[in-house]
């Protein structure tokens, strides 16, 4: 009777096998997806920045081609981004969340008091956007090592 | 909410990793539920309710305190 019960399981273990296989593969699948994205993105973003200057002379028409391609690709890799968060597992998924809610109140509330310090002369410099990607970034990947180790 | 999990692994002599692999988690998704840190949605629940072929509240107890 056990060793009946033990043959079931054993079953229905090998047959999750393949479907755990397909859920690797697909997630393996996304993550390649969204590196190629991100490169292309990347890609567009410097062509977009240094094309101008460097390429032809800033020449109105491929410029706005340039940017569009920039934002049209970026729109691409956030869709990579959401199948690619869809398809991880929900410890992950969770993990993620939390660290994009840290990453996002981060941007807003030290991007805009940042902001503020040009306005009322605490700062002689211009804020960068570029600052806050970077410390928006920074906050993000800082959350992500602690949201695993949390859950180690 | 406690689990049995660890229990129930163990006497199938499954590792986490099998275990991941057949609830289609990862192997850090299995130590945090079998250490308690983190607890599984209801279609994770019925998952690995219907991998042991267990009833949902035979794996998982809700502690209201917890």
């Amino acid at each position: 009777m056990l060793t009946l019960q033990k043959d079931n399981l054993n079953k229905l273990m090998n047959k999750t096998k393949t479907d755990s296989s397909a859920w690797t593969t697909r997630n393996k699948e996304n993550t390649i997806r969204l590196a190629l994205w991100t490169a292309a993105w990347l890609v567009t973003t410097a062509i977009a920045a240094f094309g101008p200057k460097v390429l032809w002379d800033f020449s109105t028409v491929p410029t706005i081609l340039g940017v569009l391609a920039n934002v049209g690709v970026g729109f691409g890799m956030m869709g990579a981004s959401k199948r690619h968060l869809q398809g991880q597992d929900e410890l992950m998924q969770k993990i993620q969340l939390e660290a994009m809610a840290f990453a996002m109140g981060m941007g807003l509330v030290i991007g805009l008091s940042y902001e503020l310090l040009e306005d009322i002369r605490i700062i002689s410099f211009e804020p960068e956007i570029s600052h806050l990607v970077i410390l928006v970034c920074l906050t993000y990947m800082a959350a992500m090592v602690a949201g695993i180790r949390k859950y180690r | 909410m406690k689990n049995r999990l660890k229990v129930l692994r163990a006497e199938r002599d499954w590792t986490q990793a099998q275990l991941a692999d057949a609830l289609e988690v990862s192997r850090q998704t299995i130590n945090a539920l079998e250490t308690g840190k983190f607890d599984p949605s209801l279609p994770l629940a019925f998952k690995a309710a219907r991998l042991f072929n267990l009833a949902i509240e035979d794996i998982f107890q809700y502690e209201a305190d917890s």
